[in-house]
C-alpha cells in the first residue's frame, strides 16, 4: 500500500528558499516532523496535502489519491450534527457515506451514541476525538497531522495520542509537532528541521507510543530540547 | 420590560412637549388625540394599511430572492464576481430613494413602482452581505473541501452556505426595517392608496391628527416584521 510518498525538491517561498534540497519519504508507520517555528513544518505539510501555502516546490512531491487530513483545529462545522461532521468528506467528495460505519468510528474513539449532538455540546477533547473520526472515516493510506493535540490539555493530549496511535497503526501518518517529547513519543521516524534542512533523529528503542516515564526518554527529550533551542 | 418602559418613556415625554404648549396642536398633536383618530378611522387604516403590507411583503420576498440567487451566482462564478462584486460595493453608497420618481415614471402609479423601490431597498444589503459571508468561510473549512476534491457546487452547498447563514440573518434583520419604508417613500411620489398616500392627504387636508395616526401604524408595522423576522431566523439558531 505505502508507496514512495513524500516530497522531493526545493521549497521556495517567494525568491527566499525556505527548505533546501529536502529529501523527505514516509514510510510506513508514524512519521514525526519536528522543528522551531517558521522553520517550515506546516509549509511541508500543506505542500503534501496540496493545500494552499504560499510556498512552491522545485521537485517532486508524491501523495496517495485519498488523504487524511487533522489540523490544530477541529474543524468541526457547527450547523452539521457529530454524525454529519464525521461524514462531512465523503458528502464533499459526492460519494454517499455510510452511516452505520461513522458510527462505528465514533464509538472506536469513544464517543458511542453522540451522533446526533451538535459539535458545541462536546468538550474540547471530545471534538478532537470526532475529528479523528472523520480522518479515520476518510480511510486514506497517508494521514498528515498539523499539531492536532497542541490545544489540549496534557492529560486529555496523552490520551488522544495514544487513541490516534492505536487507530492509525497501519498507514503512514506524517504529523507536524513542536513538542519534542510528542515527536518522541510517537514517532518510528523523528525529523529534525532546522537550517532549511532535515535530519533524522534516534529515538530510543522501546515500544510504541514511548512510554514518558523511561529514564531513557527523559534523557533524549532534554537533548532534543537543547538542540531545538540551538536550531 | 425595558422596552416598555422606554416606550411609555416616550409617550410622557410627547404629552409633557403637548401639555406645556411647547408646539402647536397642528404641528404636534397629543398622544391621546392620536389614538382617537386611530379609533374612528380604522377601517380606512387597515385598507390603505393591507396595501402597504402587501407592497412591503411582495418587495421583501422579491428582493431577498433576487439577492440570494445574485449573491450565489457570484460565489460560484469568478468572472461574475469580478463584475458584480464592485457594483454591490458601489451601491452601499447610493441614495436609492432618489430612484423613486425614476421608478414611477417607468412602472406607473400601481403597486408597481412601491414594490420595485422596496426591492432595490432589500436587493443590495441581502447580495452584499450574503456573498460576504459565503466569501469569508473559513480556511480550514476550506482545506476540507481541498482534501475530499470537493468541487465549487458541494463546497457551496456544505460549507460557505452554512458560513454564510448569520450574514443573511444580518441582512434580512436590516431589511425587514427598510422595506416600509423603501413601500412610503414609493407611495409619497404618487400613488391613490397606501398609509404613504394617506399621510400626505390628511397633511393637505390638516388632519394632523390622521397624519400621525398613520405614523403610528408604520411604525408599529415595522417593528412587528423586526419581532417576527427575529422569531423565525432564531428558530433556525441564525
Amino acid at each position: 500500500m505505502t508507496g514512495d510518498w513524500g516530497l522531493h525538491g526545493t521549497v521556495r517561498v517567494g525568491g527566499a528558499t525556505l527548505l533546501d534540497g529536502i529529501d523527505l519519504r514516509l514510510g510506513p508507520g508514524w512519521n514525526c516532523l519536528l522543528g522551531p517555528s517558521g522553520a517550515g513544518k506546516s509549509t511541508i505539510l500543506r505542500l503534501i496535502a496540496g493545500l494552499p501555502c504560499g510556498a512552491r516546490c522545485s521537485g517532486r512531491i508524491s501523495r496517495p489519491e485519498r488523504i487524511g487530513w487533522m489540523a490544530q483545529g477541529d474543524l468541526l462545522q457547527p450547523r452539521l450534527s457529530v454524525l454529519q461532521n464525521v461524514m462531512l468528506l465523503d458528502n464533499l467528495a459526492g460519494r454517499r457515506p455510510d452511516p452505520a460505519r461513522a458510527e462505528a468510528l465514533l464509538a472506536d474513539v469513544g464517543l458511542a451514541g453522540v451522533g446526533a449532538r451538535r459539535p458545541d455540546t462536546l468538550s474540547g477533547g471530545q471534538r478532537q476525538r470526532v475529528a479523528l473520526a472523520r480522518t479515520l472515516m476518510q480511510d486514506a493510506p497517508l494521514v498528515l497531522l498539523d499539531e492536532p493535540f497542541s490545544a489540549l490539555d496534557p492529560a486529555t493530549r496523552a490520551t488522544m495520542q495514544d487513541l490516534a496511535f492505536a487507530q492509525l497503526r497501519d498507514r503512514a501518518v506524517l504529523m507536524v509537532t513542536h513538542d519534542p517529547a510528542e515527536a518522541l513519543r510517537l514517532g518510528a521516524r523523528v525529523l529534525l528541521l532546522h537550517a532549511r534542512r532535515l535530519t533524522a533523529v534516534l529515538p530510543p528503542d522501546l515500544p510504541v507510543p514511548r512510554d514518558l516515564a523511561h529514564p531513557a526518554m527523559a534523557q533524549a527529550t532534554g537533548a532534543l530540547l537543547t538542540r531545538l533551542r540551538a536550531a | 420590560m425595558h422596552r416598555l418602559l422606554a416606550a411609555l418613556g416616550g409617550v410622557a415625554l410627547w404629552q409633557g412637549v403637548v401639555q406645556m404648549q411647547l408646539l402647536p396642536p397642528f404641528v404636534l398633536p397629543s398622544p391621546w388625540a392620536v389614538l382617537r383618530a386611530l379609533g374612528h378611522n380604522g377601517a380606512l387604516l387597515a385598507d390603505h394599511g393591507a396595501v402597504t403590507l402587501a407592497e412591503v411583503l411582495a418587495g421583501l420576498v422579491l428582493g431577498v430572492i433576487l439577492g440570494l440567487i445574485s449573491a450565489s451566482a457570484m460565489a460560484l462564478s469568478p468572472a461574475l464576481r469580478a463584475v458584480g462584486g464592485p457594483v454591490l460595493a458601489a451601491s452601499q453608497a447610493l441614495p436609492v430613494f432618489v430612484l423613486a420618481p425614476v421608478l414611477t415614471i417607468w412602472f406607473g402609479y400601481g403597486p408597481a413602482p412601491k414594490v420595485a423601490m422596496t426591492v432595490l431597498l432589500v436587493f443590495f444589503p441581502v447580495a452584499s452581505g450574503v456573498l460576504d459571508g459565503l466569501m469569508a468561510t473559513p480556511q480550514g473549512a476550506l482545506d476540507l473541501a481541498r482534501i475530499a476534491d470537493a468541487g465549487r457546487g458541494r463546497s457551496f452547498i456544505w460549507l460557505r452556505w452554512p458560513h454564510a447563514l448569520p450574514h443573511l440573518g444580518a441582512a434580512l434583520r436590516i431589511s425587514v426595517t427598510y422595506a416600509p419604508t423603501g413601500a412610503v417613500i414609493g407611495e409619497w411620489v404618487g400613488a391613490s392608496k397606501g398609509l404613504g398616500y394617506l399621510m400626505l392627504m390628511a397633511n393637505a387636508r390638516s388632519k394632523i391628527d390622521l397624519m400621525f395616526a398613520a405614523l403610528v401604524l408604520i411604525v408599529a408595522l415595522t417593528l412587528a416584521l423586526r419581532m417576527i423576522t427575529d422569531r423565525i431566523l432564531r428558530r433556525f439558531a441564525i
